[in-house]
Order: structure tokens, then C-alpha cells, then sequence
């Protein structure tokens, strides 16, 4: 059979269209290259858009006290010291230049009194320090960023005659392979959504901006794109992934009804007065008080009823536990089998507060729930569990110029599927500002490697051949399975066992059950033509979601602690010998996900003096502080 | 509770209407549904979806005949047993089921002069009030479902309008920019006119009645940069609204000199289009020179172009006989 490839020739192939993907290929293009901009949706819908709170860089507009140092410490301590140093440092010293330069590109920013950037607070940053636009930053930030693609196109016009001479935007298609001629990136292959026609880009160069990995899991706040795409890419073109284990998650997403299943039920419901309840009516935070909070907590329901109107007097509700204990409360109850069957718990304010007072503390909440869902939170309780929101961990890359780790050159990767910058935890409003920093210097290293590079590689005929096949596979296979059914059930696998809390027992289990998975992913199948076609789609996806679970349940079972995304039920506390290593994933011949320790790179000391000694001792080894003047 | 659907399939060379019967549960949208039908009878139905929170602007469809986007369509809206049927959006191409060509959208975009930075000003100087950006803001909400551009009836039945109509989306980009306290251009509203083809749009605001984002695009975009261009009498549409009243019945102060009755009619909202503009701080409009008896001359109404008949007469040939010159000359200051 023969197969129409259409090809293209580029010096740097950007693959996603969010933040980071825009970034790099603005750089690229302004370093002259001829540059592709591979979008799995439309041109500006990616993921990005769903970032609220805004986009943290420490230019302080509002509190002047506030500089790329403090930023940094934040960082790292959200992290809890599991960051690259190098990425948190560039991140919090190249942030201010990064958003000040999206103001000309045309970004307009909610300012301050004297006209500046405005700047708020947000969770675990000491200054206000988020740029925002409301609560819809993210899309300010897509659109800013595509408008300046659009202009950078108005210029080559103008220049050439064709918006399309130096920067293109190849919009839904999807790239399914990686080519290479020995170590070194010739390419990238792939599929138009629209029509499944094939295309090929020849490049010397590739940067990965893909995002992340949420739709592994049943409840997610993610779209139907993070897939982990970059993420296993990388993997097969020899790229290492590191701190897999570590994903954030919310402990009360909402899981019902479907319409809102994901979206994420603010902290402040329960600070309010909402309660947690099982299916059997039964407050049960009460059960989940751990010895070391015994004393802050209430006992009784009335005691902690009163903590509401007179928080001197009284103890704080359980409701109020830390994120994690929260969770692992959860978890607990939906485990037991008192959860609702959509596999949550309830979250009950409309029964402890009247109406009015409810729409008038939480009215973007309830507006939310009663236009998306018909829910309405002063009359019913929510569905509540946890959800997958970030995932921490990804392509193991150079700090200075993102080039992917592991024997593989002219791979670069910016963004959520890049790792290391965020550590064990992400701050709200630091991916935002990541994706512009690393997104730039991922591009403008793209280029600066193409320039280095003597003749570009040439890829295999035989490899675009059999990448072919396997893009073709799933449509020819008669009575394979449904790509729905085993995205479900592996969904089931991550939510249930690799979710927000985990024991070894589980994570084993999961571990055979990914395995299982594999067998029946290899025979999967679908109906319909090549014409857009979502069942068909989601069939290629599917095999870089296994791999990239795996990655995620292999190191999770490794790594016996507990450190920001990663809980561990059996390895509660945090342990700093596990702080110096991190756990790198590749793969070997055969394809199976190999796994191995690493060390940490060591912060250097002018950077360890901007903390000081208690606190680092609390993440620091006890060799590790001896070293420490 | 199985409820009854009816979807569009097909692809460019045609398709039909198909009947579904779906479970639905409560408080789930249009586009649960439709996953429900991916992953169960048609996995191949082909449908765009993103954020699902309404943030992204994908998945937009016609719902019983009305642009929506399926994310934000609750079920619960529908009569009980209503049949809900889901088809393509109908202003552009068919790709396949509810899949449309939307590239139209992007040749515009990419067509619109982007922003021009002030010469001078560093990185980081950027200085502007917050009252000031929140006119641009209000446009920058929209989330590119083009459900506007899909509705707007100068292109959604007439393919022949597109090459000369940009349509809603890029009249706010337009006026984003124009109203953008920094931007260094100065000719948004005359390219509005010129080349995106503003003077098409008569206002009948179906663009902001189905906006998700619920932005003002008539009133705080289209009619703005409709008001400036009356400056220069180049919008028919405004212009036949000031030709049909009289002066004095546009609220005019009587006296003084026409540019400063004209604008104040705009403030008491004396005509219908005039009605809704804003006083934006742009050069207010001017009135149309009239007769003695405060009627515009009904000549230039009958003309086929907006720049005022000949001073000469419709009637007269060229070169002009000796002495047959119907011309006068108009006094200044008549009244």
C-alpha cells in the first residue's frame, strides 16, 4: 500500500501550541529560523487558557520589597527542596523581563494606582507577586502570544509576499513519532487531524511543549490533549524523564455530575462552614485526626461548630486538616465504600448556611456550579474527591538551555513536560511565568544548536515506514478494542491506585495492571475512516499515556516518602536522604520503562545563604548541614 | 432517563441527520452527551472540545438551530421530552459531523494589523491606568468560538461576503487596539471601514446575543467605531439615519455650528443608530450640510454613492453646454 506523506523542511519543529510552545517558536523565528508550530487543537486553545490566578515574577509593583530572591525561596520551599536550583534561580531572575515584554506584544494587565502591572497574593509566594488579568489570566497570555505570532507573520509578508515563509502553524495535527539518524533529532511524523493525511517535518531541531499528563486519571481538571505526548516522545527518542511520582492533586474536585466533573471546589467552602460527609450522612473528618494535630483540632462537632463564630475559644473543624490529610480522609471513606458512586464524598454547606449568605461569600463558585451544572450549591451538597491537576515531573532537561538529558541531541523541552523546576510541588502562578522563561530560552538554544550543526541529519526511510504502520494500526485491526473502554480503565487504574495517596501494594498492583493494559493497548481498534476521527485519535494517544503511567508507578513505588505530590500512606513524613536523589526514567531496547537514582544537583552555597539554618533543617541531612556555614 | 437526539453526519459530499436515543443524567451538558455517544455507539463522531469549563471556545454547535457552545448547555434547559438536535456550525465549511473549516476565522486574524508598539518605550515602562485598559479588556474576554462570526447573517448565508467581511470577532480586535492606550497606529477605524468591511454590519446585534462571554460587541465595539467613521460621512447606514430626520429632531442646540449640534444629538440619543454610541473623546461627528428648511437635500439621498451627488445635477452631460449651468453656488451661514 502506498501512503501520501506530505513533507516539509524546517530548522526548528515546536511541538504545542500552549505558553511554552509560543514562546520558544517566537525566539526561534527571531533568531531567523524557519519554524513550525505544531498545535494538537486549534491555534490558541490549548490548556494554558485555564490558568486563573496568574503569572508569578517578582517585579515588585506592589510590595517593593519583594526580588527574584525572595521568589526563588518560595519556590524552593514549595518544592521542599527537590528543585533544580538552577531552573528556580533563571525562573525567578527572568520572569519580570519575561511578563514586561508580553505588555509589547500587546498584553494589557490589571494595574496598580500608578500604572503599573498589578500584582496579588497568592498561596505560599511572601509578596503579592502574580500579574493577572482577572481570573483569566491564561487566556490573556495564549492570546498575547499568538498575536504576536500573527505579527511576526505580517512582517514576513510584508517582506516575502507569504504570512508563511518563516513561521507556520500547523493547527490540529498531532505528531505520533520522533526521527532520528543515530543520537541526533532528523524529525518529526505525524497526522492532520482533519483529513488524517500524513506529514513529515524535516528538522534538525525539536522542542517539546506538550503539557502534561491528567487524562490517565479519572478525575482531572485537564483536557482531552494531555495525553503526556512530550513526555513519551521523548522517552523513545532516548530523553529521560525525572520526578514522575510527583503530581499535584486537589483533594475536593468536583466528580458529579459529569459536566463539572474536575473543576476544582475552592479551599474556602470549607473555611466557610461546609462539611464533609459520607454516604451514611456521617461527619467523618473527625475519624482523621492524626496525633500531631490532636490538640488543634476540635473533638466534637460542637466545639468545632463554634471555631466558625469564635476561633479564639475554640479548636479548628477537622474540615480544615491540610490538603494531603484531607485527601487521605477522602480516599479513605470512598475506599471503605462509603462514597457516592461516582466515587467521591459530600461537601455540605447548603444545609449549615442560608442561602444568600452562601451566594454572598462564594458568588463565583456558586455562578460557576449553577451555569455549567444546574447545580446549586445553597440547596444541595457537592460530590467531591480528588483531582489531578499538574504534573511536576517530566523531560529531564539542561537548566540553561532545556536541551533534553539522556543520549539524544537536538531535543528541547520547556514547560509542564519539562521537569525539574518545580520540585516535589508547584506554587500557583509559577507555571505561567515557566512556560514564558523556559520557553524562550528552549527556542533561542533550538536555534542557536541548528546554527552549530554541520550538515542536518537525515532520517531513515525505514523509520518513517514504520511509524506509518503504526499510525495505520489501529484502523485495520478488525474486532480490536474499544480506545474509550481502555482509557476508562486505565483512568481506573491511576485514580484508584497511583492517585493522590498510595501504598505499596497498590502501586504493585498497579504496576501487573499497566502491564495487562499494554497487552490489550496493542490491540486496540478503531472504526471509521482517517477523517477525523476522534475514536482514532484517541487510539494512538492511548500508548503514550501507558507509558508515561508507568513512568509515574514505577517511580512512585520507589520513592518511600512523603514530599509534596507524592504521599506515600506507608512512608508518611518527609525524609531527607530521599531529597538527594531523583528518579530518572528511561527506556531500554526492549521498550520497558527503566528506572534509576540519581543525585540531586547541589545548590551552591551563595544560594543556600538565602535561607536560613532552622529552616534548612528541615529538608537538609544532617551531613548536608555540617557543610553549611 | 434515555432522551432522543439528533445529530448531523457527514463530511463536505453530504450527510443526514441521525437519531440517537442517550442516557442522560442530571446536571450534565450537551456535550457530556456526546461523549457518552464517542464512547459508546460512534466513537468516530467527530466533535472539537478543549477545557470543557467554557474557557477555551471549541466546541461550538448549533443547538436547536442556536449557536452554543456544547460545554455550556445544560440539559435541564430543554422541555422534558424535547428532542435535541445537534448540527454543525452553518457559516463555514463541513469537515466532517460537527466539525467545521473555521480557517476563514484565522485569514482574518491574520489579515488585522496586530499591535504597534510605542516607539521609545522600554520593557517594563509601560504605564497606563486601569480605567483605560478595561475598554480593551472587555474584548480581549473573547474566547475565539467564532460563534459570532457563525451567526452574523452578512456571512452566514452569503459566502460571497466573506472575502470582504471580517465579521464581529475582528471588529473588537479593531477596536481593542484602537482603544488600547499604548498602541502607536492611529488608522484602526479608517482599516475598519476600508478593509474589514465594517460599513456591512447594520446592527442588528445577533453577534452579542450569542457571545458566551456576554461581551457588549454592538454596543461597546461595532457602534463606536461605526460613530468615528461617520466623521468622514463613509457609513451608509449612519448616514441614511441622519439623512431621514430633520435637524432639529436629532436634538441639535439650533444654533452654532453644525459639528457641535451634531454631537450633542448623539449625547440626547436622538436617532436609532446614534442612539447607543458612546462619547468616546474621539473628534465628534459631523452633520451633513442642509436646506433652509433644516431637511438634508433630498438629491443626496437618491444617490448611489455615499460622497454626495454632483454639485452639477444627476441629469447633466458632459462637457457642460455654454450657459446651461444649473449650478448655484450655496451661501454660507444660510442658517
Amino acid at each position: 500500500m502506498t501512503t501520501r506523506i506530505e513533507r516539509h523542511h524546517y530548522d526548528v519543529v515546536v511541538i504545542g501550541a500552549g505558553g511554552a510552545g509560543l514562546r520558544a517558536a517566537i525566539e526561534a523565528r527571531l533568531a531567523g529560523k524557519r519554524t513550525a508550530i505544531i498545535s494538537k487543537s486549534l491555534f490558541g486553545k490549548a490548556h494554558t487558557v485555564m490558568a486563573e490566578g496568574g503569572a508569578a515574577a517578582a517585579m515588585g509593583n506592589v510590595n517593593s520589597k519583594d526580588n527574584w530572591m525572595v521568589h526563588f525561596g518560595d519556590t524552593m520551599r514549595g518544592g521542599k527542596f527537590l528543585n533544580n536550583y538552577r531552573m528556580a534561580e533563571l525562573h525567578a531572575k527572568e520572569a519580570p523581563e519575561r511578563i514586561w515584554e508580553l505588555e509589547t506584544y500587546g498584553a494589557l494587565f490589571d494595574r496598580t494606582k500608578d500604572g503599573k502591572i498589578s500584582q496579588r497574593n497568592f498561596g505560599g509566594h511572601e509578596y503579592p507577586r502574580l500579574a493577572h488579568v482577572g481570573d483569566r489570566t491564561g487566556l490573556e497570555l495564549i492570546r498575547t502570544l499568538q498575536q504576536k505570532i500573527v505579527s511576526l507573520q505580517q512582517e514576513d509578508f510584508a517582506e516575502t509576499g507569504s504570512y508563511e515563509s518563516k513561521i507556520r502553524v500547523f493547527s490540529e495535527t498531532t505528531i505520533t513519532e520522533l526521527l532520528l539518524e543515530g543520537d541526533r533529532i532528523a524529525g518529526a511524523f505525524g497526522y492532520y487531524r482533519e483529513s488524517g493525511e500524513f506529514i513529515l517535518l524535516e528538522a534538525p531541531a525539536v522542542v517539546l511543549a506538550t503539557g502534561g499528563v491528567g487524562r490517565s486519571y479519572k478525575v482531572t481538571s485537564n483536557s482531552w490533549e494531555y495525553t503526556g505526548d512530550g513526555h513519551a516522545l521523548a522517552l523513545r527518542a532516548g530523553a529521560t524523564l525525572i520526578n514522575m511520582e510527583f503530581l499535584q492533586f486537589h483533594p475536593t474536585g468536583m466528580v458529579w455530575p459529569p459536566s463539572v466533573k474536575g473543576i476544582l471546589v475552592t479551599e474556602s467552602v470549607r473555611g466557610d462552614g461546609g462539611v464533609l460527609k459520607n454516604t451514611d450522612g456521617k461527619r467523618f473528618m473527625f475519624n482523621y485526626v492524626p496525633d500531631v494535630f490532636r490538640r488543634q483540632y476540635a473533638e466534637t462537632e460542637e466545639e468545632a461548630d463554634r471555631w466558625y463564630k469564635d476561633p479564639e475559644n475554640n479548636r479548628r473543624p477537622p474540615e480544615l486538616l491540610p490538603r494531603d490529610e484531607v485527601a487521605r480522609a477522602i480516599n479513605s471513606e470512598v475506599k471503605a465504600g462509603r462514597g457516592t458512586k461516582a466515587g467521591g464524598v459530600l461537601l455540605d454547606i447548603a444545609s449549615r448556611l442560608p442561602a444568600e449568605e452562601i451566594q454572598r461569600r462564594l458568588p463565583s463558585m456558586y455562578h460557576q456550579f449553577k451555569e455549567l451544572a444546574d447545580v446549586d450549591i445553597t440547596k444541595e451538597p457537592m460530590e467531591v474527591g480528588p483531582t489531578c491537576h499538574y504534573v511536576m515531573g517530566g523531560v529531564e532537561v539542561d537548566p540553561d538551555s532545556a536541551a533534553a538529558f539522556g543520549h539524544v541531541e537536538g531535543l528541547f523541552a520547556a514547560g509542564e513536560v519539562s521537569g525539574g523546576m518545580h520540585g516535589s510541588n508547584r506554587l500557583g502562578g509559577n507555571s505561567l511565568s515557566d512556560l514564558l522563561v523556559f520557553g524562550k530560552r528552549a527556542g533561542e538554544h533550538a536555534a542557536a544548536y541548528t546554527d552549530a550543526l554541520g550538515k542536518r541529519p537525515k532520517m531513515a526511510t525505514g523509520d518513517v515506514e514504520a511509524a506509518v504502520d503504526a499510525a495505520l494500526a489501529p484502523l485495520s485491526r478488525e474486532g480490536g478494542e474499544n480506545p474509550y473502554t481502555l482509557q476508562s480503565d486505565l483512568q481506573v487504574v491511576m485514580g484508584d491506585l497511583v492517585g493522590i495517596i498510595r501504598r505499596e501494594g497498590e502501586l504493585a498492583d498497579a504496576l501487573k495492571r499497566l502491564q495487562e493494559l499494554k497487552v490489550r493497548v496493542a490491540n486496540v481498534g478503531s472504526t471509521g475512516g482517517r477523517k477525523y476521527n476522534p475514536g482514532w485519535h484517541l487510539a494512538l494517544d492511548l500508548r503514550n499515556m501507558l507509558v508515561v503511567s508507568e513512568c509515574t508507578a514505577k517511580a512512585a513505588l520507589e520513592r518511600e516518602e512523603s514530599r509534596g505530590g507524592h504521599t506515600r500512606e506507608d512512608f508518611p513524613k518527609m525524609n531527607p536522604q530521599w531529597r538527594l536523589l531523583n528518579l530518572v526514567c528511561s527506556l531500554d531496547e526492549t521498550g520497558d520503562v527503566h528506572l534509576e537514582r540519581k543525585p540531586v544537583p547541589k545548590m551552591p552555597p551563595e544560594l543556600l545563604g538565602l535561607f536560613d539554618r532552622t529552616e534548612l533543617s528541615k529538608y537538609l541531612t544532617d551531613q548536608e548541614l555540617t557543610e553549611v556555614k | 432517563m434515555e432522551r432522543h437526539f439528533r445529530v448531523w453526519r457527514g463530511d463536505a459530499s453530504g450527510g443526514e441527520i441521525q437519531d440517537f436515543d442517550v442516557e442522560v443524567n442530571e446536571g450534565e451538558v450537551v456535550l457530556d452527551i456526546i461523549h457518552r455517544l464517542q464512547a459508546t455507539e460512534t466513537p468516530d463522531l467527530a466533535c472539537r472540545w478543549n477545557c470543557k469549563a467554557g474557557k477555551c471556545g471549541s466546541c461550538s454547535m448549533e443547538i436547536n438551530g442556536k449557536p452554543r457552545l456544547g460545554c455550556m448547555t445544560r440539559m435541564s434547559t430543554f422541555e422534558e421530552n424535547e428532542t435535541v438536535t445537534i448540527t454543525p456550525l452553518r457559516a463555514f465549511p463541513i469537515i466532517r459531523d460537527l466539525v467545521t473549516d473555521v480557517s476563514f476565522n484565522y485569514e482574518k486574524a491574520r489579515e488585522t494589523p496586530a499591535f504597534a508598539p510605542p516607539p521609545g518605550v522600554a520593557p517594563g515602562d509601560y504605564r497606563m491606568q486601569q480605567i483605560d485598559v478595561e475598554r480593551s479588556q472587555e474584548f480581549r474576554k473573547c474566547i475565539e468560538c467564532f460563534l459570532c462570526q457563525n451567526t452574523c447573517h452578512v456571512v452566514r448565508d452569503h459566502e460571497e461576503n466573506k472575502p470582504a467581511f471580517s465579521g464581529p470577532r475582528y471588529f473588537i480586535r479593531a477596536a481593542e487596539l484602537d482603544m488600547h492606550p499604548l498602541d502607536d497606529r492611529t488608522d484602526r477605524k479608517d482599516y475598519s471601514q476600508e478593509h474589514q468591511g465594517l460599513g456591512y454590519c447594520n446592527i442588528t446585534k445577533c453577534c452579542t446575543e450569542v457571545c458566551p462571554e456576554h461581551i457588549k460587541i454592538t454596543d461597546n465595539a461595532i457602534i463606536p467605531m461605526k460613530e468615528r467613521v461617520v466623521d468622514n460621512r463613509y457609513d451608509p447606514l449612519v448616514w441614511l439615519g441622519r439623512k431621514i430626520f430633520r435637524r432639529d429632531q436629532l436634538g441639535a442646540t439650533g444654533t452654532g455650528t453644525g459639528r457641535e449640534s451634531v454631537a450633542s444629538s448623539a449625547a440626547t440619543g436622538g436617532t436609532g443608530v446614534a442612539a447607543a454610541v458612546a462619547s468616546s473623546g474621539a473628534r465628534p461627528p459631523e452633520g451633513p450640510a442642509v436646506n433652509a428648511d433644516g431637511r438634508l437635500d433630498v438629491a443626496e439621498l437618491l444617490s448611489h454613492q455615499a460622497g454626495g451627488p454632483s454639485p452639477f445635477g444627476d441629469d447633466q452631460e458632459f462637457p457642460l453646454r455654454d450657459g446651461g449651468i444649473t449650478y448655484q453656488h450655496p451661501e454660507p451661514d444660510k442658517n
